[in-house]
């Protein structure tokens, strides 16, 4: 099921994320999801997050949606050519996966294959182009597709802490002209940040936004992520909040407040909220009963 | 602009046969090329009695002015068996197509060199794509600033104005949005239409594939 079509309703949507195993065994990954995401609108799939190889996101997908759960399938630019992104395209339509998430992917170098070819050959921009092209029966090469053309809904991400916001807000606008219908955020952790983003896209752009959401689990994770990933910037205080009592903190207690807490004082600013879990699934019934979801 | 750096001395030894004949360019300014241990390595070479001549040069991807400054060498190339190139990879191919039944060996690598500033005396760099973006994109060429190549804006992996792929290299994307904002003119950006590559305009690849 679109999720635009959830939107439209006026629900407010949460999704979370699953990544695919290093394996192609995957019973353990629907157990976890049929036990901790049975109330979640959709399931984001990643595609070789990271750049670290992985079970595909496609097939993941298809497996979630025989299980009777809404994927959004993640597809970056980094390993396909605009041939292959077609095709993909192509496959899940034929699979009825009708969620896509257009992400342009982190560098070859950052994962497990540094020495792989970055494709690039697309990007985010011209992905989200690209499937409103298939949706008119087009293809790239200007050729027809045969039958009925497929539909997507169509989605994008926005870094709303990114310390280059501006560039954020113009490639945002970007994406929508390009066709992106909705867009899920990278982690926020500072709510009175994303509330001026938040104000600033309603103003100019009419267009749903999921806020991000990660569970953070110690300080030293909350250091790591402010040094090393991009768009995320945690103040102090939550900082030091997970460090007064390490064995909350540990059993995940002071995280989930957190993060209920962060979607609280957001959730009139955004059009529902996308939970990554970092392998925290187990904590999401929790989250959601604490932040009212 | 082009780096070249010498290939290891294990790996140019395992080429040589038994007498080598070593053309040097020196010439391009649009190169940085090691050459106090390229003289070095010749010297070794030539000690060891493995080297017919040498013959440094400019400008040895100019393949009538290869010949011409061959024509003085001609014996000493003849005694060889493997003719040892210092040069970029264009001069490479220059000599490689000149003496089409010897074996030539490149003893440099050669790498491109995006978006680094301050470190190499010039500061742009052009990959030839064929389809130029710079009249978008304030002058600032987003082929080689960006890591990716991209050509529709900013990834999200910009950090604190640096490349997610080289904090050392600013992100290029980051330069383009801030001489925009400074020449007034960030709606050029905005308002672009969604731009893809077209790979069949760029000339090496159709360099590569008539010489195929
Ligand atoms: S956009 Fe293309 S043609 Fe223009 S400077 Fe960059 S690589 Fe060269
Ligand atoms: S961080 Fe900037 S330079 Fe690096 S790949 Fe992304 S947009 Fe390009």
């Amino acid at each position: 099921m679109k999720v635009t079509d959830l939107f439209k309703e006026g629900k407010f949507v949460v999704s979370a994320e699953v990544g695919p195993p290093k394996g192609f065994h995957i019973e353990e990954m629907i157990e976890d999801a049929k036990k901790y995401l049975t109330h979640v609108d959709a399931i984001n799939v990643t595609d070789n997050q990271s750049s670290v190889m992985r079970l595909g996101s496609l097939a993941v997908c298809i497996a979630l949606k025989n299980e009777g759960f809404n994927p959004i399938f993640q597809m970056t630019c980094r390993d396909r050519n605009r041939i292959a992104l077609e095709s993909d395209l192509l496959s899940a339509a034929m699979f009825g996966i009708d969620n896509v998430l257009a992400l342009t992917g982190d560098y070859t170098k950052l994962g497990d294959h540094p020495g792989a070819k970055p494709v690039f050959d697309l990007d985010s921009v011209s992905l989200l182009y690209t499937m409103g092209l298939l949706e008119q029966g087009k293809d790239l090469g200007g050729q027809d597709i045969e039958g009925e053309p497929p539909t997507f809904a169509k989605g994008a991400v926005v870094s709303p802490c990114s310390d280059s916001l501006d560039a954020q807000l113009v490639k945002m606008e970007r994406k929508i002209k390009a066709g992106a219908q909705f867009f899920q955020t990278q982690a926020v952790f500072d709510s009175e940040r994303y509330i001026k983003f938040a104000e600033i896209a309603k103003k100019e752009f009419d267009v749903p936004i999921q806020l991000g959401i990660i569970i953070p689990k110690n300080a030293g994770m909350c250091n790591f992520m402010n040094n090393n990933v991009a768009g995320i910037a945690i103040p102090a205080e939550i900082i030091d909040e997970l460090k007064a009592d390490k064995e909350r903190a540990k059993a995940g207690i002071t995280g989930t407040e957190i993060a209920a807490r962060i979607i609280r004082d957001c959730k009139d600013y955004c059009q529902g909220v996308h939970i990554m879990t970092l392998g925290w699934e187990d904590k999401i019934p929790a989250l959601m009963e604490q932040a009212g979801l | 602009m082009l780096i070249t750096e010498l290939k290891s001395k294990e790996s140019i030894d395992a080429l040589l046969g038994a007498k080598a004949f070593i053309i040097n360019c020196f010439g391009c300014k649009e190169v940085s090329f090691p050459e106090e241990e390229a003289k070095a390595l010749q010297k070794e070479l030539c000690d060891a009695g493995k080297v017919t001549g040498i013959l440094t040069m400019d400008y040895i991807c100019n393949p009538d002015n290869l010949k011409l400054q061959l024509e003085n060498f001609k014996a000493e190339a003849d005694e060889a068996d493997t003719v040892l190139v210092f040069s970029c990879g264009v001069g490479v191919q220059t000599v490689a197509d000149f003496f089409s039944g010897k074996k030539v060996f490149a003893a440099c690598d050669t790498y491109r060199l995006p978006g680094f500033q301050g470190v190499t005396p010039q500061e742009f760099d052009c990959d030839q794509c064929g389809m130029c973006f710079l009249n978008g994109t304030g002058g600032i060429c987003p082929i080689t600033a960006c890591s990716k190549s991209l050509v529709n804006g900013q990834c999200g992996g910009a950090k604190n104005g640096k490349c997610e792929v080289d904090p050392e290299m600013d992100c290029g994307w980051e330069r383009i949005q801030k001489r925009l904002e400074k020449l007034g003119k960030i709606d050029i950006l905005k308002n672009a239409p969604v731009q893809i590559r077209d790979y069949s305009t760029d000339d090496a690849t159709k360099e590569c594939k008539e010489s195929e």
